[in-house]
């Protein structure tokens, strides 16, 4: 070390973090979206089931000391220094939704990620968020090949609120996938402010 | 789920990952006082330095290692338990030792309501854009 130890050292910066969960079907591109707007590739973390606190039924099969992990994907954005961004992939299967749970504490928003070619897909997320009203948005990743469908189609085919906005995405643009992050911490705060306002009026 | 009848083979797959972990390192322990539920993207912050960590004989190599991350820059405990390659439960068992021996702090996320009220989300915007 080059400093000696009556160095006082400035207190490091303490930033604020955010999270915003993203979610959808197996295969959609919940990743490489990650992926494309973090600073770094996407990092791994495990839960280990059968902790305290989870739903009986979820442990049954795995009793004693026996666990089994799940892996979930997240990236992070620093902003600025003392303002960092994560965006966390959600599981795939509904199984885990006892994570989602863990994951959608204190979320920020979600992005709901949809394949036109299976949309049924993103159902569970999409109804997984309304019920708890997590504002969230729908994106639609198009990949090559596909049709390509208007939003409001996407939108009455989905049986979304009017206010849920729905982009047309490529979770592999850097651009692209930004617009879709952009558009969820927008709608997260005018979410938060109508709630805000129907409490006080 | 678990009610459909599947049964236990089909409950691990390519989303699960190797089966039993042990806890050795948190010495069976899968909660504790401090941990409270650590948030994924709560922030450990690693208090001024006190006493030689590596021979305080209650700290595994673990506890170390996550003091010393936190030195420099704070991270949440997502960037911990990836960085280290332990279950977030782990590290939520390990930093809450930590906390009790006042070696780390731990800053909680702001509440989404209240980033509202203070205008982050309008900086979370301008810097995303700036990417
Ligand atoms: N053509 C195309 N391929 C994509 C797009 N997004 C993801 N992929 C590919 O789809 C596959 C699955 O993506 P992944 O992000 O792993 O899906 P996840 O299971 O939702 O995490 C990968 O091979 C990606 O390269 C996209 O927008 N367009
Ligand atoms: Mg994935």
């Amino acid at each position: 070390m080059a400093f000696g130890c009556g160095e006082r050292r400035k207190p490091p910066v303490e930033p604020v973090t955010l999270k915003i969960l993203v979610a959808g079907g197996f295969g959609v591109g919940k990743t490489t979206l990650v992926g494309t707007v973090s600073d770094i590739r996407p990092l791994r973390t495990e839960e280990v089931l059968t902790e305290a606190g989870r739903p009986v039924d979820d442990t049954r099969g795995v009793e004693g000391k026996d666990t089994t992990t799940v892996a979930m994907d997240f990236g992070r954005i620093a902003l600025r220094e003392d303002l960092v961004l994560y965006l966390f992939g959600t599981p795939g299967q509904d199984r885990f939704w006892f994570l989602w749970d863990e994951l959608a504490t204190g979320a920020l928003g979600a992005v709901v990620l949809a394949d036109t070619r299976r949309l049924e897909d993103c159902f569970a997320a999409v109804d997984y968020f309304e019920r708890r009203s997590i504002p969230f948005v729908v994106g639609v990743n198009c990949f090559e090949g596909t049709t390509r469908y208007p939003a409001e189609t996407v939108r009455q085919a989905l049986d979304l609120d009017v206010d849920v906005p729905v982009v047309l995405c490529d979770a592999r643009e850097r651009e692209s996938a930004k617009e879709v992050v952009i558009a969820a911490v927008r709608h997260a705060g005018a979410h938060t402010a109508d709630r805000r306002r129907s409490v006080t009026t | 789920m678990s009610g459909d009848g599947q049964g236990i083979s089909h409950w691990f797959d390519d989303e699960a990952g190797p089966v039993v972990r042990p806890y050795a390192m948190t010495r069976g322990r899968t909660s504790h006082a401090a941990q409270h539920r650590l948030d994924l993207i709560a922030v450990v912050v690693s208090e001024p330095p006190k006493d030689d960590l590596e021979t305080d004989p209650l700290l595994s190599p673990e506890h170390v290692d996550i003091v010393e991350l936190c030195r420099d820059t704070p991270q949440s405990v997502a960037e911990l338990a990836a960085e280290l390659d332990l279950p977030v439960g782990v590290v939520r068992v390990l930093v809450g030792d930590l906390v009790d021996g006042e070696l780390v702090h731990v800053t909680r996320p702001v509440p989404p309501a209240e980033l509202v009220d203070e205008n982050i989300l309008r900086d979370v915007i301008s810097g995303l854009r700036a990417l």
